[in-house]
């Protein structure tokens, strides 16, 4: 599903993000993407949205070289991978529903379907009665909510999560762990970043730790 | 729905779907963008009071043109030979001189203009008619007004030199280097409307390319916001194609209603001098085509202006 093969990131200015990594993330697993700040957690998955491309090396995605794709292929990757963001990217002018609907309008499911889709999603992240409302008068991690619903609205085969549990208590982190263990049951590809060592002890999963752009720890978990 | 190998369920939108759902998206979208255009109606305001005026000015110099080429066309290809007739010329010799003329296979028709016609004439037409009451006598000649019945030219310039020495005749001139002229300024007018309105044009898409290029600066985070979700390249742009659209619209009407008003309160002066000329003649403006075309031109300005905007300044945003 996703695979990194000797990939490096260099910025300009000489800084190296990531360093000949290298690993695969088959369909339906569920990884750990861990390691320090500046680690390089974010440049990683930036490289499988096509946000950036990678200095040497080369990254698939479902079986596609990223490295081939022109510009324009670009929004057809990103609409096929869900991603929550670490800050969120909500649009405040609108209102939750629009915000969730978002993926679905631009891929062209017709009115009906987005409803239904979005109150599904909505539901699932426990926000249906947030529906009309705009952003601004969520809390933090509600807003964080709304960026999980905008990601797996559209049911993509492969699930990206930034730091998704940062904003929450643990009663929601947990609560959202266990969504996007579901998510996993049901086929999807899942990574997650995340500073919360307990966290990845307690699910017992694949490992992907960076220390300074060096991948150096690919150890899965007893699942 | 379809299943793919990872397991998870894809669902996949039909054409048909896909169709109304890009007419929806077209129309949420056209409705928020003119929203958005009379929120802040002040700024729009100035925006299609700019766009109007450029658009105005070469649609009335065009009109104006083609009034005066419809006062003209009046002409009917049949040019008129003046012939000033000498001082001492009596009213009789002159009548008869006109009626002879007449008869002749060359002239279709031959009217005898008394002096004292020729002033009343001159005084309802120029306005100077205050001046001319401190004159003791009547500076006007006798003048028979001869219209010729071909409209070959050195056939024309035969008769009037041949006209010119008749002895009762003092001084001849013809219509037909009027009209050449006139017809030279027509063409020179023609000209200057298309370059006018090439560049009033140029300004108008350059004016609706710079406003709407600080709406784009203004979205910018939901532009980036929108890319990162996958948002096509033709989705992001639509909110300002429309933006481009609605303000050619609203130009293109204000244009309208400067046009007709012009001619409106140039109508009456206009009309009086012309009638010297034909008796039936209007000021026309825009008809309800020309209307129309003026409105789709507008708007078309504006979304081509949009285009020039997003196609240089969408590609810069991306997210990061």
């Amino acid at each position: 599903m996703i695979r990194f093969d000797e990939v490096s990131k260099r910025y300009p200015g000489g800084k190296e993000a990531l360093s000949r990594v290298s690993f695969e993330l088959e369909a339906g697993e569920m990884a750990f993407l861990t390691g320090h700040s500046g680690a390089g957690k974010s440049t990683l998955m930036k490289l499988i949205i096509v946000m950036e491309r990678p200095s040497q090396g080369q990254v698939f995605l479902q079986g596609t070289n990223l490295n081939k794709i022109s510009s324009k292929q670009i929004p057809a990757i990103r609409r096929s991978v869900g991603v929550v963001f670490q800050n969120h990217q909500l649009l405040f002018d609108r209102t939750v529903f629009d915000n969730v609907a978002l993926p679905l309008t631009i891929a062209g499911y017709k009115y009906r379907d987005v409803g239904r889709r979005v109150r599904a999603a909505l539901s699932k992240v426990g926000l249906s009665d947030k529906e009309k409302q705009y952003p601004v008068t969520l809390s933090g991690g509600e807003q964080q909510r709304v960026g999980i619903a905008r990601a797996v609205v559209n049911k993509p085969s492969v699930l990206l999560a930034d730091e998704p549990t940062g904003n929450l208590d643990p009663e929601l982190s947990k609560e959202i762990m266990d969504l996007f263990h579901q998510f996993n049951q049901v086929g999807v590809t899942v990574m997650i970043a995340t500073h919360d060592l307990g966290l990845v002890a307690r699910m017992n999963r694949k490992e992907l730790q960076l220390d300074h752009g060096h991948l150096v720890l690919a150890g899965s978990g007893s699942k | 729905m379809v299943t793919n190998s990872s397991g998870a369920t894809v669902a996949v939108t039909d054409a048909r779907g896909r169709l109304s759902s890009w007419v929806n998206n077209h129309r949420q979208v056209a409705r928020e963008s003119l929203a958005s255009v009379l929120e802040a109606w002040v700024t729009s305001l100035m925006t299609w009071l700019v766009i109007g005026i450029a658009l105005a000015l070469p649609i009335i110099l065009y009109l104006m043109l083609d009034n005066v080429a419809e006062i003209s066309g009046d002409w009917d290809g049949k040019p008129r030979i003046s012939l000033y007739l000498k001082e001492q010329v009596s009213e009789s010799d002159a009548r008869r001189f006109a009626k002879e003329l007449q008869a002749t296979d060359e002239i279709e028709s031959a009217i005898f203009i008394s002096p004292e016609d020729a002033l009343l004439e001159f005084q309802a037409m120029s306005g100077f008619g205050d001046v001319l009451n401190t004159l003791d006598e009547n500076p006007l000649p006798a003048v028979i007004e001869i219209k010729s019945a071909g409209d070959d030219v050195s056939q024309l310039r035969l008769q009037a030199v041949s006209l010119n020495d008749n002895e009762l005749v003092d001084s001849v001139t013809f219509d037909l280097e009027w009209i050449e002229r006139l017809f030279a300024l027509l063409k020179f007018g023609e000209r200057l409307v298309m370059a006018m309105s090439f560049v009033l044009g140029l300004g108008v898409l350059l004016i609706i390319g710079n406003t709407i290029r600080l709406a784009i600066e203004n979205r910018r985070s939901e532009i980036e916001i929108v890319k990162l979700v996958g948002g096509t390249d033709s989705f992001v742009r639509r909110p300002f194609l429309y933006l481009g659209l609605w303000y050619g619209l609203g130009g293109s009407v204000i244009a309208w209603i400067l046009v007709q008003g012009s001619l409106l309160f140039l109508s009456g002066p206009v009309e009086i001098l012309a009638q010297s000329y034909r008796d039936d003649f209007a000021l026309s403006g825009l008809g309800f085509v020309e209307s129309l075309i003026v409105i789709a031109t507008g708007s078309l300005l504006g979304v081509l202006g949009g285009l020039v905007a997003v196609s240089r300044h969408l590609n810069q945003i991306e997210p990061e």
